[in-house]
């Protein structure tokens, strides 16, 4: 049975040694800048900071991906650019991209340096995955999150690429790299500018109707007195359709495969990885030593593997709604 | 400059989509894309029939482009995903790298749909090499980053931008139709062929924002560039495309003609568009650099 690597995040230096010292095989971070799909302020490296970061990882025995996962305009290119270049020189493991004339410039700049097809390049069936591969020389794929275990196990089993699913976090509902939603409301998506539902553009107002969140002006969600308020995700809103007003979408969730954890071992993925480089240091310890003790269990004795309770509710205690799916893994909730 | 015709996205009974395409056959478009793009569930139409009607509009001198589908998850989709890029007829639109992959191993020229992430120079010149001779840039691209990215345009490859309609703005394994009405999308029964506009998404407070048509989400809002024409000219674009809806395409057709041909102000096209589906509001946000659903008031003329 191949042993999954455990890919945690890191937005910040403490995170990253956070995630080494509670079991990461390997940590994924970015660079400050709009290179990245989690460009908050306060988050990410200095080209300093990812060498020092890269430098602890390795001593370690950890690996360092950098995730530069925009897809850059003419306006960006040269940062983009630097970035790859400053990758490369920092040493990191493999490069996370997303953009396929990026991903050319750097197999042509930086040939040794191993290439990651982001979850944002959005490639969802082996033809796509291919072009990636037999055209930019990718290494592994990171799939978006709308593809049953079925679909999974039949990609690992057919594709010359490493295959990384997610295991736990945020869940995007719609497929990485195509979606909109953001931009449509905020004028600022995951593809161009690194963030979904900026927080700059959340209001919240209180009224007689409860506690209301506006994303640049356009009501997201109204709490009920008592009822928990959650960050104002567009697909994780309450709409009217058809005269009722539900979570049309998505209701506030995350991802956490730990009940399917031998399945997707047995199925040969090549690493399971942990979204979130726009947590704290506390979130990501607590998250990857769970993982960490999980996976262990499952590789010690698939048979025998059984989520311990202890981990879900510390899972849970951390999740959008306190609450858990294995999304599009599981057909039922598609 | 010249018009076209995106896919229809919604999920029409055969009869609905032969008679549009029988009546746009006489409508002034000169490129016409046909296709299930959204969902592979939706199989009214097979292949042999899209290209049935290909050849019809094909005869009233329409030039036909298959498009692909968006998302493609499961192997009989990729399998009819590659059957239509080998149709050996039309051309295609590619609508994932998968298409262009399958396009380009076959040396078939190929569009570059809205749904591929082209976003600069260097991602557009490397399909481009690939036999890509047509690119329809992602909606969310401003326009003045559209000029930046026009001024490294490979030679011969023509821009077409998304002037009118109802925008694509995200795709899901959900289907948000099937949600609706609270059954598993293995169990859809088609609901989506009943709502040959999708269904209207409300804020609590009774704002039209979103669109769920199935597996997509579309803009409320139909995005209007008319007012844009002259910039669009000026910076190369080739073509203006109009997304079908069951409400008013021939009339926003012949509008756009007009203004392409200049025999009427793009600002009144703007108004003349933007009436045409009173309370929906519309949108241009996007071009401007802003959230795709505002919308800036046109100059007077």
């Amino acid at each position: 049975m191949r042993r999954p690597e455990l890919v945690c995040p890191a937005g910040t230096l403490p995170a990253l040694r956070a995630a080494v010292e509670s079991g990461a095989d390997a940590v994924y971070v970015g660079l400050r800048g709009a290179t990245n799909a989690r460009n908050f302020p306060g988050l990410n490296l200095t080209p300093r900071e990812l060498a020092e970061g890269v430098r602890h990882a390795h001593a370690a025995g950890a690996r360092v991906f950098l995730a530069l996962n925009t897809y850059p305009g003419p306006e960006e290119w040269p940062e983009a650019e630097a970035a790859v270049d400053a990758a490369a020189e920092a040493g990191v493991d493999a490069l996370i991209a997303a953009d396929p004339g990026l991903l050319a410039r750097a197999r042509e700049r930086h040939p040794d340096l191993a290439l990651h097809l982001s979850v944002q390049g959005s490639a969802t069936n082996r033809r796509a995955i291919g072009f990636y591969h037999e055209r930019l020389g990718i290494r592994r794929v990171v799939l978006p999150r709308v593809l049953s275990l079925a679909q999974v196990r039949r990609l690992v089993e057919r594709l010359p690429v490493e295959v990384e699913v997610f295991a736990f976090g945020s869940l995007c509902v719609m497929v990485e790299g195509r979606c909109m939603l953001s931009s449509y409301v905020t004028g600022e998506s995951p593809n161009r500018c690194g963030v979904c539902s900026p927080a700059k553009a959340v209001r919240w107002e209180e009224g007689p109707e409860g506690r209301s969140v506006r994303l640049n002006g356009v009501l997201v969600e109204r709490f009920g007195p008592g009822e928990p308020a959650g960050y104002p995700v567009l697909c994780k809103g309450r709409f009217r359709v058809g005269g009722h007003v539900y979570h049309a979408i998505e209701e506030p969730t995350s991802l956490n495969v730990l009940d399917i954890l031998p399945e997707l071992v047995r199925c040969g993925v090549a690493a399971l990885k942990v979204e979130g480089r726009q947590r704290s240091p506390a979130y990501v310890a607590q998250v990857t030593r769970v993982l960490r003790e999980a996976l262990d269990a499952c590789l010690a004795d698939p048979e025998g593997y059984r989520p311990d309770p202890a981990w879900v509710a510390a899972l849970d205690r951390v999740s959008e709604g306190s609450t858990h799916t294995l999304g599009a893994l599981d057909r039922p909730w598609m | 400059m010249r018009l076209s015709l995106a896919p229809i996205p919604y999920f029409w009974p055969r009869e609905r989509v032969e008679a549009f395409y029988g009546a746009a056959a006489g409508w002034p478009v000169d490129v016409v894309y046909l296709g299930e793009v959204v969902c592979g569930k939706r199989l009214e139409l097979r292949l042999e029939d899209w290209i049935a009607i290909g050849e019809r509009l094909a005869a009233a001198g329409k030039e036909v482009v298959l498009s692909t589908q968006a998302l493609i998850e499961a192997e009989s989709e990729l399998a009819r995903m590659e059957r239509l890029c080998r149709n050996g007829r039309f051309a295609v639109e590619a609508n994932d790298l998968g298409a262009v992959h399958v396009l380009a191993e076959a040396g078939v020229p190929f569009v570059v749909g809205p749904h591929v992430n082209v976003y600069n120079t260097a991602t557009l010149a490397l399909l481009a090499g690939l036999g890509a001779r047509r690119w329809v840039p992602p909606v969310e691209l401003p326009g003045r980053v559209l000029a930046r990215v026009l001024a490294g345009r490979p030679g011969g490859l023509e821009v077409e931008v998304t002037a009118y309609g109802r925008l694509a703005l995200a795709f899901s394994a959900r289907c948000f139709t099937a949600r609706a009405d609270n059954v598993p999308k293995d169990a859809c029964e088609l609901r989506c062929r009943h709502d040959p506009e999708g269904r209207l998404m409300e804020t609590q407070d009774g704002r039209a924002l979103f669109v769920a048509n199935g597996v997509q989400i579309q803009s409320a809002a139909p995005c209007n560039l008319a007012a844009e024409l002259d910039a669009m000219r000026e910076m190369g674009v080739d073509l203006l495309r109009v997304v079908p809806d069951a409400t008013a395409t021939a009339e926003a057709v012949a509008l756009l003609a007009e203004a392409v041909s200049g025999r009427r102000d793009p600002a009144d096209t703007a108004r003349a568009l933007a009436a045409l589906r009173p309370g929906a509001g519309a949108c241009n946000g996007y071009w401007h650099g802003r959230a795709g659903l505002d919308w800036r008031e046109a100059l007077p003329a």
